[in-house]
């Protein structure tokens, strides 16, 4: 055990250029699925917590039970799509980090916007009625909403970016974990785990964390400086 | 400036569920100036200002305003909880003038102007949710002037205000009034109605129950519900006193 752990931080402080490979990818996947999630799911929640609409109640309970779907559901629903044989077959985009990227934006869309549904809903209580007054249209309010609540939606969009890079299911199956080319940091963990490589699993769960902490102290700093531009 | 808006409402009624709130109001407005609406606590004097403003849809009756049906005349609406966004205080008056399709130079112009009128010209930049309760007000006060509305709906608009304050936002309603546009206030500060309205009205029992001019109904009221309001008589124990 204490082997293990001093290979570990010399596999760490060594800087093993295959582990930062590999962290690289995991950041550049799931930082992009965020990315475009983002742009898709405020939205999209924005718009669903002002409209007022038959089935509304059914959209929102759709949404949030989405927030929980299986990543590895995704990947194999996706992966059928993208397979060779599929109607997306001919894309050619199975087991690249594009598929990767697709599949992880479907994974954090709902989280996205159900929680962006939630707190623009709760500004819309104290703010809503204001704007309406004012003789604003749905997607105008929505936008002030969104905007009104930036500072809590970037704890939403952090959320989605730990759910996003600590899944393995779907990377794994529309990746396929080819080394060099899409293996993240979690099918990697668990391939070295079963190899019996503790040490290098060790050091990139470590390294994985580390990341998680580091996007979320960026997040939060550009949050508080943000908040201390506004005043 | 256009002319003042006369309001005609008739058999009003609002109910939430099963709870009657409003039960068959009829005002007739046909002043220009400025009409008060007076009444306890829970009267529903806030429903009525959001009914007018079309915030709520009635259970029955009408509601108009304005000379000609169907253009529906500029309304603006002071809350009695303004409710600001976490911008800007310029911000925040400029979104309320964003349905008006003005252009931008235009815009800004009147967001200053706005601003100077009720003495936040210095705060522009400052971020409004950060005011006092009292500059929140004045707040909701410039984005209602800047949109020269022809019908302006205050809702105690004074409630939270220091006497100077109080007295420069009375001054501009009184102002805005005289250039064309009508107001409705909602308001407990009795000399406040006195100053300021030509006619008052009473909302008691989900009923207008006295309507006419301030001074003879604030000095003679007529409805028992008037003079209890008037006598600082809660309206709990008038009505055990009635019943
Ligand atoms: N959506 C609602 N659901 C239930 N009750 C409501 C609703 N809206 C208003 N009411 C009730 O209607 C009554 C009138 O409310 P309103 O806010 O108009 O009173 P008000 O005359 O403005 O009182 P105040 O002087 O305290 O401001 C109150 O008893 C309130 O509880
Ligand atoms: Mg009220």
């Amino acid at each position: 055990m204490f082997q293990t752990l001093q290979d570990t931080l010399s596999r760490i402080a060594a800087l093993d250029p295959e582990v930062i490979a590999i962290a690289g990818l995991s950041l550049r996947v799931s930082l992009s699925a965020v990315g475009l999630a983002t742009l898709v799911g405020v939205p999209l929640g924005g718009l669903v917590a002002v409209a007022s609409f038959r089935g509304r109640r059914a959209v929102v309970g759709l949404l949030n039970a989405a927030m929980g779907l299986p990543p590895v559901v995704i990947g194999l629903v996706l992966y059928l799509l993208l397979s060779r044989s599929g109607p997306f077959g001919g894309l050619g985009l199975l087991f690249t980090p594009s598929a990767m990227i697709a599949a992880q934006t479907i994974l954090v869309v709902p989280l996205i916007a159900a929680l962006t549904r939630q707190i623009v809903a709760d500004a819309e209580d104290h703010l809503g009625e204001q704007l309406r007054s004012l003789g604003l249209g749905r997607v105008r309010r929505a936008a002030i909403l969104i905007f009104d609540t930036r500072f809590s939606l970037v704890t939403a969009i952090l959320a989605a970016f730990g759910r996003a890079i600590s899944e393995i299911g779907a990377v794994l199956v529309v990746g396929g974990n080819i080394d060099g080319y899409t293996r993240t940091m979690t099918t990697a963990i668990s391939l070295e785990t079963q190899k019996g490589d503790l040490p290098l699993a060790l050091a990139l769960g470590i390294v994985l964390i580390a990341i998680v902490v580091a996007v979320s102290a960026v997040a939060s700093l550009l949050r508080s400086y943000a908040m201390r531009a506004y005043g | 400036m256009s002319p003042s808006v006369p309001i005609a409402i008739e058999r009003l009624r609002y109910r939430v569920g099963d709870l009657p709130i409003l039960n068959g109001v009829d005002i007739t407005v046909t002043s220009p100036g400025i009409t008060a609406i007076i009444g306890a606590n829970g009267a529903g004097k806030s429903v009525l200002l959001r009914l007018i403003d079309g915030l709520l849809v009635p259970t029955s009756g009408t509601i108009r305003i304005g000379a000609s049906a169907g253009s529906r005349p500029g309304t603006a609406f002071v809350f009695q909880r303004p409710g600001m966004v976490r911008a800007s205080v310029a911000a925040n008056v400029s979104l309320a003038l964003a349905p008006l399709g003005l252009d931008a130079g235009e815009r800004r112009e009147r967001v200053r102007a706005a601003l100077d009128h009720v003495g936040l010209g210095d705060r522009a930049g400052a971020p409004a949710t950060r005011l006092s309760g009292g500059e929140q007000q004045r707040l909701a006060l410039a984005r209602a002037w800047a949109r020269k509305p022809d019908l302006l709906l205050l809702d105690e608009p004074t409630a939270n205000l220091d006497p100077a304050s109080a007295q420069a936002i009375e001054e501009l309603v009184a102002s805005m009034a005289r250039a064309g546009t009508k107001v409705v206030l909602v308001s407990h500060n009795l000399g406040q109605v006195m100053r300021l309205a030509e006619d008052v009205v009473v909302l008691a029992d989900g009923l207008a129950v006295e309507h006419g001019p301030a001074r003879s109904l604030l000095s003679s009221p007529r409805s028992p519900q008037a003079r209890a309001y008037l006598a600082g008589e809660l309206p709990w124990t008038s009505f055990a006193a009635h019943s």
